[in-house]
């Protein structure tokens, strides 16, 4: 190891480097573009799972949605095509059989109406919701406050609204906290604003009422259209979402096998495809890049072979001088290293360049399609070490080649 | 110093082969001035190859410096080659990207021995060939008999018992020979031993032993004016 580190081992590949300004260029570039596209698609790739991890930002992503639709298997004496609705006893059912799993429970009601505020109006959805809906599908409020338990227990008229319904029903830098909106003839005083999020988002622009005032105005009895559920950490969502489902079945006469009846959706598994696309993008992106890096580190071992051909001659009069093949090896090898590190460092460099332009232009703000492009510097690293081994294990070929040559053939006069 | 017994040398062609030595005795104390002579095809190439340990023989026994050469490995002759030869070439054989002072300095470097001392040892030796102030120049801007002095001055710079040069002379004038040989009998002066292959009779009347060959083996061995006058 000692030639490493030998100033006259770098003199000597200095000289035979700068000897061949071209080639070195074009050896190099092929490296390069391989690191460099490992590194940009690696970022890129990165940029679009930090982009998907925003959009399901605010929404707990171990979540289960249930609703009810129609039977398609006749029991217990119930024909085939039967319609049910949730209730609140299910909830209830629900809350104590799996308090161990149930982690949040939001029963919700939802219509459609005309919405007047002074003289202006316009068709919303309507929605009448817990306050735990706060903690399932976060609100970023804008004015005032979300519902509360209070609003629930008293039944009261109130309303959170979404920013473009405060667009859209009142006048400009009127102060929307207290005043009221007319909803089906009835007055409610809006207590809170919210800013509808610009990622998934299953209400749109809703007004949220109380649950409990909901039922009344719109005379639900007990009847629940639908519900969202959040398991506790560590327990396995889709085992619960079954047992869950078995769970309302029993309750409502449904045949344990009947798939149509209750319609869910499993916020989790559907994340997990969009992540498993996204592992699937970094594997190929891995792919791509290192078949790219292998590639380039052949152009090198090919330019060095060539070089070493055009050689032959300088290669036989250091032999004839004293050379022994192991040096002439050493040479060409710490050539080809020196090569393939170069263009790696290179390729990293311009890499995290185009990756910072990448930030830049699309990176940052509310609708960033990539967000903070980067690169782990272990992975750099990992690629980096394969360049150099890869780069040894190449240059093995054309220092062999080197040296199998006889001095006397390489000093043959042409 | 170099002591040869019965030395034969083939070269395949094809199926065929060519017997290109054929038996060669030849004895060369140290401190001798030899020339070998010959027509192409003579192999005195051949001959001057398997002296440089640059090719091996087929039979026979050869001596260097008393030690027996045989199943020589590349690594063994590649430092006895360091150690006891330096060789001259025809077609100079320098370095083109390295500097006159860098090639005179190269044979050191494989020697092990540190830039400093190694550039201060060559820096020596092309002073003794009188081409100090060219140091820094690449060898094409160099005129072939100083290319060759430069040669020269590389070939000696490990301080080695035989120096050997094929053609020497071969690509020179008749003014730059002169001072070429002058420096090679000033070598032999100094009691090295010089191993000349030549086909001219001028430069080889300058040492002061002719071998000739022909076809493969010796025809004649003797010594020159040159020798008997000393």
């Amino acid at each position: 190891m000692k030639f490493l580190f030998d100033s006259d081992t770098w003199q000597e590949i200095y000289g035979s480097i700068r000897k061949n300004k071209v080639r070195t260029a074009i050896t190099i570039i092929g490296v390069l573009w391989g690191i460099f596209l490992l590194v940009v698609l690696l970022g890129a790739a990165r940029g679009m799972e930090n982009g998907f991890n925003k959009l399901f930002g605010n929404f707990a992503t171990n979540s289960v949605f249930v609703w009810t639709q129609s039977t398609d298997t006749p029991f217990k004496g119930f024909q085939e095509g039967r319609r049910f609705k949730l209730t609140m006893n299910d909830i209830a059912v629900l809350n104590s059989e799996y308090s161990e799993e149930i982690k949040l429970l939001a029963p919700r009601n939802q219509t459609s109406n005309l919405i007047i505020h002074d003289f202006k109006s316009g068709d919303f959805r309507v929605s009448g919701d817990y306050p735990v809906l706060d903690q399932i599908q976060k609100k970023s409020l804008l004015y005032g406050r979300f519902l509360n338990e209070n609003d629930i227990l008293s039944t009261a008229k109130v309303a959170v609204i979404s920013e473009d319904m405060y667009k859209q029903l009142f006048d400009k830098d009127v102060m929307p906290i207290g005043q009221y909106i007319k909803i089906n003839s009835i007055n409610y005083k809006v207590i809170g604003v919210y800013k509808p999020s610009n990622t998934i988002d299953f209400d749109g622009d809703c007004a949220y009422i109380p649950f409990t005032t909901f039922r009344k105005v719109y005379n639900t009895a007990n009847k629940v259209d639908w519900m969202m559920i959040t398991a506790n950490e560590g327990t396995d969502i889709e085992q619960m979402e079954k047992d869950v489902l078995l769970t309302l079945k029993g309750l409502h006469k449904v045949h344990p096998e009947d798939e149509r009846a209750f319609g869910s959706v499993n916020l989790g598994k559907e994340i997990g495809k969009i992540t498993g696309f996204i592992t699937g993008m970094q594997f190929l992106t891995w792919f791509v890049g290192i078949a790219t890096l292998i590639a380039g580190v052949f152009a090198i071992g090919n330019i060095l072979l060539i070089t070493v051909k055009e050689r032959t001659k300088e290669i036989g009069i250091r032999r004839a001088l004293g050379a022994t093949p192991k040096s002439i090896r050493q040479q060409i090898i710490l050539e080809s290293v020196f090569l393939t590190t170069i263009a790696g460092m290179l390729g990293i460099i311009f890499g995290s360049f185009v990756l910072f332009i990448i930030d830049s232009a699309f990176g940052q703000g509310e609708d960033a399609a990539l967000i903070n492009p980067t690169v782990n510097i272990p992975i750099i690293l990992i690629a980096f070490a394969t360049l150099i081994v890869l780069g040894t294990l190449i240059g093995l070929i054309p220092a062999h080649m080197a040296t199998v040559v006889k001095p006397i053939e390489a000093l043959r006069e042409e | 110093m170099i002591k040869i017994e019965q030395l034969h040398k083939s070269y395949p062609i094809g199926k065929d082969s060519l017997h290109v030595l054929k038996g060669i005795d030849l004895h060369i104390k140290e401190g001798e001035f030899v020339s070998i002579m010959g027509s192409s095809g003579s192999g005195k190439s051949t001959l001057l190859n398997i002296v440089g340990l640059l090719d091996v023989h087929d039979e026979g026994n050869y001596y260097l410096n008393g030690q027996l050469i045989k199943d020589m490995n590349e690594k063994k002759a590649a430092q006895l080659r360091n150690k006891f030869l330096g060789f001259v070439f025809q077609s100079f054989n320098l370095i083109s990207y390295k500097t006159a002072l860098e090639n005179v300095a190269l044979p050191l470097y494989y020697k092990g021995i540190n830039r400093k001392e190694r550039l201060k040892i060559a820096l020596d030796y092309l002073d003794q060939v009188e081409l100090k102030d060219w140091a820094n120049h690449l060898p094409n801007e160099l005129s072939g008999g100083q290319k060759q002095r430069v040669a020269i001055a590389r070939a000696l710079v490990t301080k080695p018992k035989v120096v050997l040069a094929d053609e020497p002379t071969g690509a020179l004038d008749s003014t730059t020979t002169d001072s070429v040989m002058d420096l090679l009998k000033d070598i032999n002066d100094k009691g090295m031993t010089v191993f000349v292959i030549t086909h001219e009779e001028e430069v080889a009347a300058q040492t002061k032993r002719i071998v000739r060959l022909k076809d493969g083996v010796i025809i004649s061995d003797e010594l020159t004016k040159a020798a008997k006058a000393v």
